[in-house]
């Protein structure tokens, strides 16, 4: 194999032939969209939600508690809270549970809990089971709330500040890192969160 | 041919209510949302439900999805597009509340030029490319002496 | 301590790979005898090893060791025994596995061939392959070894999805990477004939078999799958563009480009960069849709669960392998070139379409599978694609490709051109009309625009392909199998078209609530619902629907649709009942109790729809047969070979 041409020159005809390189070019943008994507990915499974930087969508729906005021999003005005989706039929809401009470505990932000794809009974049940760390529930039981806060998959938690817009959106489980990294800083840099005036039903 | 033609249309006139509008033709999940009063509704509304994604579960349309959340989504397009709601409507009220991965089919806008354009540009690209190369190759044709083909081609191939 | 044992051979494989590809590499360039003979015997030692890895793991199935952890998460002793073998490949690492076992295979079957090839270009190919089985098994141990054990040692295991209990789930994975990872076989051969820079077309030769027989496993694969997600899934769809669909799709259209290429490079010497390209392409699509099904860029109901690590490993292999390849192009092919010419009409002209046209529809797919990174590379925002943006595309290239086709066939070698051609042209194109036609628009009726298109296509396609056959065989002469091979594939092909068109433009499907007694029709068939009642099956309990369909008061079929519920994973999953047939599928699925003793149900009528697997596999058949003929001409009938072997080993 006797090399007279140089490699990227077509013999007989002179002149540097790039085409040749294109395969490589083209392989090496290709690259760099997949690199990206796996840079990516771990945020693949969570869809960004277009409702963060938005006005919280009004709703008023039953209360839990049969007799009590209905829940609606009036509630949400004037202070931060965190409005929560959940199901008795969810298994991680179960694991999240312990971080709600601590956030209750906390008494700087009140959780409004928005029963999803459930019957009262259930939820009741379950909450007297595993103890209560909402403000208020309310009943969204075709989920038609849920769909208009853009809910896929529960649980799911929102952060809205005093002015009633979305701050934030949390897909699955509030550990109490995600509520120190997450919400807390969000509420330390607007300010921080002064006590909620007490609500009655 | 006889009625074969006119029985087929009669039959398929009372289904060709819910003949899909997309191209390929997909299969419903059990839906168990009322039809819609009119037949264009419907069809509207097979459409919708086929382009957009069922969002708990990966990769299937809500028309094709069995979970709880496709249903009510379903729910929720059927009653859109009975306040009157245009398609583009229906789209943009879903796609507000859960941005545009719900689409299935990209919406056709400059952002999205280059995904929509690409066939056609590829078309151009490759039709260029092969005619360059047809004369150039077109041009050596004389030039080179008919080589015979090794022996074990095919005398098929040969003429 | 059974276990590890398949550990150690796995690691004894992949020393064996490495030895493989240095003797096979390092061999010719350094003109050693014995390293090059020393290549095939680490070929051998790997598959040993390699099948030996494999059988501890079956035997881990079957015997239910539960303190390995990929039994524990993918099987379950109430398991049917044949699903415990096939949970083998049921997730990442057992499937890995399973590619590595698919490769050393193939690299054994050229191992015994490997007399056909002149010494040293054999074992460049052996090398090459060397060093993917050795890249493959260092990813294996390093990130996704399949014996990794589990303490403490469960009583028992998760089970397998039941979306995968199935026989033709079974099969589906091995077929499949048999096609995928055979491509690795003609990337082996273009690497070795870039490595040594041959300037004779000899190579394209030798690698089309291998080309047509990966190929033809991969379509065997797709069809496979296509089959199994239409009567598993439930709900009727054969092909939903999802991400992994694409990705096994993208690798067989550009190995059908491949293999028409193969034919041009052999016969007259033209095209040599180009099939060297798309040898390179084939497999690193294949190698592309490894990374992506694992890396967790895809959102599909088929993708293992995510790893980044492992991604990153996969990109790297990628970078490495493809990359030098390409590289190993750019600076082997411009030496390759020829300078043959040919008409503007001629069949060199039509495959070069044929080519351009296929490398586009594999494009469409890529950007549409990608289009969300590189909507997010490009900073283009979110973006989310199916098959309102697949279909259309697709056929923009395909039905140009499909018309070509069906004239090209006919067009001579370099000068040749059509015009003796003319008349049969003609001649099919009216027959294909005077079937498609009337097939499309009175038979079915109302068809959506394209279908009319689609049938003239598909018959058109059947017909041009039996012309020339049938003429020689009039003629009294001999069919050679390349021959015969071309026109089964090109029937199946046309078949196929046939299918996909009627299935997408007549298909009936309707969604209704029933109470036992009630009548609902599609199209002709009057679909009976009868009631429902109460099943158990080995690992499921169900709810099992009776459904009478009659036509014109003639009873067709009684259909049992089912859903299941799997002890567990306490999962639900609808099994639709299906009433095949060669003209038509009737399916029945259960859907929800609605209350009042009525359930929702899905009645659907799907025409044609079995002509889209059954043209499939007759492409992959003809296929077949176009290599499996050619073995009578063996060895003998190669001079060339022979000289530069001989010329070779005289120096030591």
């Amino acid at each position: 194999m006797n090399q007279q041409a140089t490699p990227l020159q077509e013999p007989g005809t002179g002149g540097v032939r790039w085409r040749f390189l294109l395969p490589l070019g083209l392989f090496a943008a290709l690259l760099v969209v997949l690199f990206v994507g796996l840079v990516h990915s771990p945020e693949k499974n969570i869809i960004p939600s277009p409702l963060v930087g938005k006005a919280a969508p009004q709703f008023s729906i039953p209360n839990l508690v049969s007799g009590g005021t209905p829940v609606s999003s009036a509630a949400l005005r004037g202070h931060w809270s965190l409005v929560n989706v959940w199901g008795s039929w969810c298994a991680t809401c179960r694991d999240e549970h312990s971080t709600l009470l601590m956030i209750k505990q906390q008494g700087t932000v009140p959780i409004i809990g928005i029963d999803w794809n459930d019957t009262p009974a259930n939820a009741t049940n379950w909450l007297q089971q595993l103890g209560d760390p909402y403000q208020q529930v309310g009943e969204d039981p075709n989920g038609r709330v849920a769909i208009d806060w853009g809910v896929y998959a529960a649980p799911e938690s929102f952060l809205i500040n005093p002015q009633g817009v979305i701050v934030y959106k949390e897909v699955g489980e509030i550990t109490p890192d995600i509520w120190r990294e997450q919400f807390l800083s969000r509420i330390n840099a607007a300010g921080g969160a002064a006590p909620p005036p007490a609500t009655g039903g | 041919m006889h009625s074969p033609r006119r029985s087929h249309l009669r039959a398929l006139a009372g289904a060709a209510l819910l003949i899909g509008l997309v191209w390929v033709g997909r299969a419903l999940a059990v839906d168990a949302t009322p039809p819609l009063p009119t037949p264009q509704l419907q069809q509207r509304y097979l459409a919708l439900t086929h382009e957009l994604r069922c969002m708990q579960c990966q990769d299937e349309s809500l028309a094709d999805s069995q979970v709880d959340l496709a249903g009510q989504m379903r729910s929720e397009v059927h009653d859109l597009l009975l306040r009157g709601m245009t398609d583009q409507q229906v789209k943009d009220y879903l796609v507000s509340r859960y941005g545009e991965f719900i689409l299935f089919k990209p919406p056709m806008n400059w952002r999205n030029a280059w995904l929509w354009g690409a066939p056609i540009l590829l078309m151009l690209v490759g039709f260029l490319a092969g005619w360059r190369i047809i004369v150039g190759r077109r041009r050596l044709v004389d030039d080179d002496p008919d080589e015979p083909l090794d022996d074990t081609v095919d005398e098929h191939w040969q003429s | 301590m059974f276990v590890e044992l398949g550990h150690y051979a796995l690691i004894l494989a992949m020393l064996l790979a490495a030895a493989q590809a240095i003797f096979g590499l390092a061999g010719p360039a350094l003109a050693r005898e014995r390293w090059m003979a020393a290549a095939p015997s680490a070929a051998c030692g790997q598959f040993v090893f390699t099948a030996l890895a494999v059988g501890v793991l079956i035997h881990a199935f079957i015997s239910n060791d539960f303190s390995v952890r990929y039994v524990a998460d993918n099987s379950n002793s109430a398991l049917p025994l044949f699903y415990r073998v096939t949970a083998l490949w049921g997730a990442h690492e057992g499937s890995i596995l399973l590619w590595i076992f698919v490769l050393s295979a193939w690299t054994m079957a050229v191992v015994a061939r490997l007399r056909h090839l002149p010494t040293e270009f054999g074992a460049r190919v052996l090398g090459v392959l060397g060093v993917l089985s050795f890249g493959f098994l260092l990813f294996t141990l390093a990130t996704s070894s399949p014996f990794a054990r589990l303490f403490p040692t469960p009583a028992d295991g998760a089970s397998l999805n039941p979306l995968l209990q199935d026989p033709a789930f079974a099969v589906h994975p091995p077929v499949l990477y048999t096609g995928y990872v055979g491509f690795s076989v003609s990337f082996a051969f273009a690497c070795a004939a870039m490595i040594e820079g041959r300037r004779d077309q000899l190579w394209a030769r030798w690698m089309r078999p291998w080309t047509v027989m990966a190929w033809a496993f991969l379509a065997c694969g797709i069809a496979l799958g296509s089959w199994w997600a239409y009567y598993e899934l439930g709900w009727g769809g054969y092909w939903s563009w999802d991400p992994v669909e694409n990705v096994s799709f993208m690798p067989w259209l550009v190995g059908t480009a491949l293999l028409h290429s193969l034919i041009v490079t052999e016969k007259r010497g033209l095209f040599k960069s180009w099939t060297l390209l798309l040898a390179l392409a084939a497999f690193s699509l294949s190698l592309l849709g490894t990374f992506i099904v694992r890396a967790g860029l895809l959102i599909s109901v088929h993708s293992f669960a995510a790893d980044p690590t492992r991604g990153i490993f996969i990109l790297a292999f990628l970078v490495i392998v493809v990359g030098g390849a390409l590289l190993l192009y750019a600076l082997r092919a411009p030496r390759m070139q020829s300078n043959a010419g040919f008409d503007l009409i001629s069949r060199e002209s039509f495959l070069l379409f044929n080519n351009i046209l296929l490398v586009i529809a594999a494009a469409v797919v890529l950007a549409g599978t990608l289009a969300p990174d590189i909507a997010g590379a490009l900073h283009l925002g979110t973006l989310s694609v199916g098959a309102p943006y697949f279909a259309p595309s697709f056929m923009v290239p395909v039905l140009p490709l499909l018309a070509l086709l069906a004239v090209g066939i006919h067009a001579r070698w370099k000068r040749g051109g059509l015009s003796h051609a003319r008349r049969v042209i003609l001649t099919t194109l009216v027959c294909a009309l005077v079937i498609g036609l009337p097939l499309s628009l009175a038979v079915y009726g109302h068809p959506m625009p394209l279908a009319p298109v689609g049938a003239v296509l598909g018959a058109w396609i059947v017909l041009s392909s039996l012309v020339d056959p049938i003429d020689r065989i009039r003629r009294r002469l001999t069919l050679s199998a390349s021959l015969v091979g071309m026109t089964v594939a090109h029937v199946g092909l046309g078949i196929f078209v046939l299918g996909i068109t009627f299935v997408s433009s007549n298909s009936i499907e309707r969604d209704v609530a029933m109470k036992p007694g009630q009548v609902a029709m599609v199209g002709d068939y009057a679909f009976r619902y009868e009631g429902v009642r109460d099943v158990t099956g080995p690992n499921f309990t169900a709810v099992r629907g009776t459904v009478t369909v009659t036509r014109h008061g003639q009873l067709v079929t009684v259909l049992h649709p089912e859903k299941r519920r799997f002890y567990v994973q306490d999962t639900e999953q609808t099994t639709a009942a299906i009433a095949p047939g060669l003209h038509r599928d009737l399916l029945a699925s259960l859907g929800d109790d609605v209350g009042g003793g009525a359930w929702s149900l899905r009645l659907q009528y799907r025409p044609l729809i079995r002509l889209v697997w059954i043209g499939g596999v007759i492409m992959a058949l003809g296929g077949m047969l176009a290599v499996f003929g050619r073995r009578q001409r063996g060895p003998a009938t190669v001079p060339d070979a022979v000289p530069i072997a001989v010329a070779r080993r005289t120096p030591a």
